[in-house]
């Protein structure tokens, strides 16, 4: 041990190695998605309820809706389901789940323990919906309007504050211009 | 049937790996013969059976076995066959694959152009190469495998190649990254190798150099490469973006530039022994650490791959062992590796350590700008923020600034002890006309007084005549200029000519940012914009249909001075397997600037969104790269490695002199 500063790069890359660790179990930053303002896209695949019935893009909301890439094994999910939980008590925005390379049984169980916030869940246990969408990992969240266009995107965990400050603030505008553009066609049909 | 057989040579690589990482290590140690001469065929046999693995998969990708999961996800029927075979590094699984299969290579490479180097030392090398082999195997057959079949419900059509990778630089992009980035470890190879042994002398340096320079010029090229793609590509506009995947990389090149700059003065003066050895080190831990974030998931960028944690443990816990492992060898083992000789205060040992010192300093701020989201977020719990370019920008560039200023007196500095007047008496004349040349031309092409830009300026001159001072004064004794000029060692020229194209990478980037120029307009059939001198005419889009996207194709004439110049095509692509959007740029590239049109969304009776573009000097970037990559392999390819190989070879088998020609290019 003479030469104690020959241990410097040990120690660093040590020091550098725990916070990696760390990290590998946190979530990731907002990156804008390539997917803005396009299509939702195309899919046909299993729900967690309807057994081997596919559902495709006319299935979803004919609001403007969320769409939470959500896994079991997703500790930070586990963050978000009470924000949902109470979005879908209060009414607020229908939500719509992919379950995103899981097993269904644990996702089942998942939801029957912690709460099921989803109006739909769709099964995506290979990955290959996710890879459409540019999904890095779970959970992330897509807002899309009344006419299945992505309108915005968040990467990892949603806490309360980026719920009402970014969050909601998309979801009430996509769906005050929903509500002013079906009066319209109301009106004009009648 | 086929991908299993694939599958099983992945575990023999694998198994044979493991004997490789032990036998001949142990045989080094024990001077045991026979377990040492069997690192060669060992290695053989490693190489052989990635290739079969890496043929199969090819195979699978070509015969659309869309049972392979990974096939199935990366191709689609209709996908041209050069995108099938290029799919292979496609995505995570059989990228992995071939970056092992690049191992494999490099080990090869080694086993056959290292007949000049002792038995004992070549078997710890490839052993070690071996171990870090073992490792990217298991990686693979534990968790992510690229043969893993999705039966018995196999779709009966790929998922398609993701569209930004369905391009002529996807084909040689990840090759040539992956070539140098994996190259590094057989540098890291031989510095614990020469820590095991204590044995680091000149001829380890010798050694070393070709190898070292081989990596870092094809790093060069697959970075810029990278650069490039991104440019004409991705539609990004810009030539680097400080993207957490792209950065990586860049640490290790400037480690790498640090290291074989340490090397030299390694080899030539016997100094900083130990310091060459932990940049070694450092260089290979920052490939595996580029690894480990793009694995991952633990930087979301446009590069991940599709993620998950167990691969993240799984390379942490790799990474640990081998750069923890390794550089605990080095803190007990340095103190044995001592400098031979001193050195005096102007002398050249000194500004390459100052080079060091730079390069260093810039990876490590680039390293903590990379993770130091992670890092705060792991220390305050808060939300992740990000460091954007100008962070990168106001570190990087002001540190380039002074390793430009010195890289115009290193290489006039002499070995050992260099006398101030001698420097000034070189430089002093060359520092005038660098300024005067760096205001006066900025000057009079803007008519105004642009610091920056003089700056600049100033500073490429001064590399430039100092460079070429040097050159001068070095063929001065000689009878006429061309005998001088062709007296010179092939590595010096390698030098000089890697400075250069280093020096024209920083004056076009910096010079394109500051002058490049943006319009977003929207036009209608026959409308026209001006942008700068040129003018950009409108007139209309045509459906256009590819092998398997169909794409709107927008016809632009572009006038300079009111005079027609050209036509560019930019293109709103869809591909219809996977139903992704995809951009392709107008691009009209030239020595000084590029006009470069993006296509943007269609709206109302035929008119179109578009950003119009024009960068000035952003080709440099470019080219000046490739001269780095080309003089790195100019310095491997010099006699004085050869010549060192021929005269041992003869010495140890006089007889065979014919079969002697050993090869560096490696």
């Amino acid at each position: 041990m003479k030469n104690l500063k020959l241990y410097i790069p040990v120690l660093a890359f040590l020091i550098l190695a725990v916070f990696m660790w760390r990290g590998l179990y946190m979530d990731s930053r907002t990156l804008p998605s390539t997917l803005i303002d396009r299509e939702l896209p195309e899919f046909a695949l299993r729900t967690l309820t309807e057994g081997d019935q596919l559902v495709s893009n006319a299935d979803l909301p004919d609001e403007p809706f969320i769409l939470n890439i959500w896994g079991s094994y997703c500790l930070p999910c586990l963050q978000e389901n009470p924000i949902f939980m109470s979005a879908r008590e209060q009414g607020l925005v229908p939500i719509v789940g992919v379950n995103y390379k899981d097993r269904d049984n644990l996702a089942r169980d998942w939801l029957d323990i912690n709460g099921n916030p989803f109006t739909m869940n769709i099964v995506d246990d290979t990955g290959r919906y996710g890879i459409d969408l540019g999904v890095y990992g779970a959970p992330e969240t897509f807002i899309v309007d009344a006419d299945g266009v992505i309108r915005y995107k968040h990467i990892g965990t949603i806490n309360y504050q980026a719920w009402q400050d970014e969050i909601m603030p998309v979801v009430r505008e996509l769906q005050s211009a929903h509500a002013e553009q079906s009066a319209t066609t109301t009106g004009q049909s009648s | 049937m086929i991908p299993e057989l694939g599958n099983f040579s992945l575990i023999l690589a694998f198994s044979l790996s493991i004997l490789l990482g032990v036998f001949p290590m142990v045989g080094a140690s024990r001077q045991n013969q026979l377990w040492m001469g069997l690192a060669r065929p060992l290695t053989a046999g490693v190489f052989v059976f990635l290739s079969i693995s890496l043929a199969i998969l090819a195979y699978s990708f070509v015969t659309d076995d869309f049972s392979v999961q990974f096939v199935a996800n990366h191709s689609n029927s209709m996908l041209p066959l050069r995108y099938k075979l290029t799919a292979v590094w496609g995505g995570h699984e059989g990228s992995f694959l071939f970056w092992t299969w690049m191992l494999g290579g490099w080990m090869l490479a080694v086993a056959i152009f290292s007949k000049s180097m002792p038995t004992e030392f070549v078997a710890r090398v490839l052993s070690i190469m071996g171990l870090i082999c073992v490792g990217y195997t298991l990686f693979m057959l534990a968790t992510s495998n690229p043969f893993d079949r999705a039966l018995p419900l196999s779709p009966a059509d790929g998922a398609d190649l993701n569209a930004a990778l369905q391009d002529f630089a996807f084909i040689v992009h990840p090759p040539s990254l992956y070539m140098g980035y994996v190259g590094f470890s057989v540098v890291f190879a031989f510095a614990i190798a020469a820590l095991i042994s204590g044995r680091l002398d000149a001829a380890w340096a010798r050694w070393c150099r070709p190898w070292a320079n081989a990596a870092w010029a094809i790093l060069t090229l697959g970075l810029s490469l990278g650069s490039w793609w991104a440019y004409y590509e991705l539609g990004w506009g810009g030539w680097w973006a400080w993207d957490p995947v792209e950065n990586p990389p860049l640490i290790t090149w400037l480690l790498g530039a640090a290291m074989i700059h340490s090397l030299a003065a390694t080899e030539k003066r016997g100094v900083f022994k130990s310091w060459t050895v932990l940049l070694a080190i450092m260089a290979f831990a920052s490939s595996l650490l580029g690894t480990f974030i793009t694995r991952s998931g633990l930087l979301t960028s446009v590069h991940a791959f599709a993620s998950d944690p167990t691969r993240g443990v799984y390379i942490l816990g790799f990474l640990g062992l081998i750069i923890g492992g390794s550089l605990l060898l080095y803190a007990i083992r340095a103190p044995i590796l001592k400098s031979e000789f001193g050195f005096g205060g102007w002398s050249r040992e000194v500004f390459l350590l100052a080079n060091n010192l730079i390069l260093v300093v810039a990876s490590a701020a680039i390293l903590l700008g990379t993770l130091y989201p992670m890092v705060y977020q792991a220390v305050t719990g808060g939300d992740l923020i990000s460091v954007g370019p100008p962070y990168f920008n106001t570190i990087f560039l002001p540190l380039m600034g002074i390793l430009v200023l010195l890289l115009g007196i290193g290489p006039v500095a002499r070995w050992k002890k260099t006398s101030k007047a001698y420097l000034f008496k070189q430089l002093s004349k060359v520092a005038i006309a660098a300024v005067v040349v760096g205001v006066a031309l900025p000057v009079i092409l803007t008519l105004g007084v642009p610091v920056t830009t003089i700056i600049v300026t100033a500073l490429a001159c001064w590399v430039l005549f100092s460079l070429l001072r040097d050159i001068k004064s070095k063929i001065a004794n000689k009878p006429d200029v061309w005998s001088g000029l062709k007296s010179l060692p092939v590595s010096y020229w390698g030098m000089q000519l890697a400075h250069f194209g280093f020096v024209m990478i920083m004056t076009g980037g910096c010079l394109t940012s500051i002058y490049s120029v943006e319009k977003s307009v929207l036009l209608s059939p026959g409308e026209s914009a001006e942008l700068g001198r040129y003018t950009f005419v409108f007139e209309g889009t045509e459906d256009v249909q590819g092998p398997n996207f169909i794409a709107d194709e927008a016809s632009i004439q572009v006038l300079r001075d009111g005079e027609y110049l050209r036509h560019l095509y930019p293109q709103k692509q869809l591909y219809t397997a996977s139903n992704t959007p995809a951009t392709h740029m107008g691009i009209d590239g030239r020595f000084f600037r590029d006009l470069f049109v993006t296509l943007g969304d269609a709206r109302n009776q035929g008119a179109w969104s578009m950003t119009l573009y024009i960068k000035p000097f952003v080709r440099w970037v470019w080219i000046g790269s490739i001269f780095v990559a080309f003089g790195g392999i100019l310095a491997v390819t010099d006699k004085r490695y050869r010549r060192f190989k021929v005269r041992q070879v003869q010495r140890a088998a006089p007889v065979s002199n014919t079969s002697s020609q050993p090869v560096v290019e490696g």
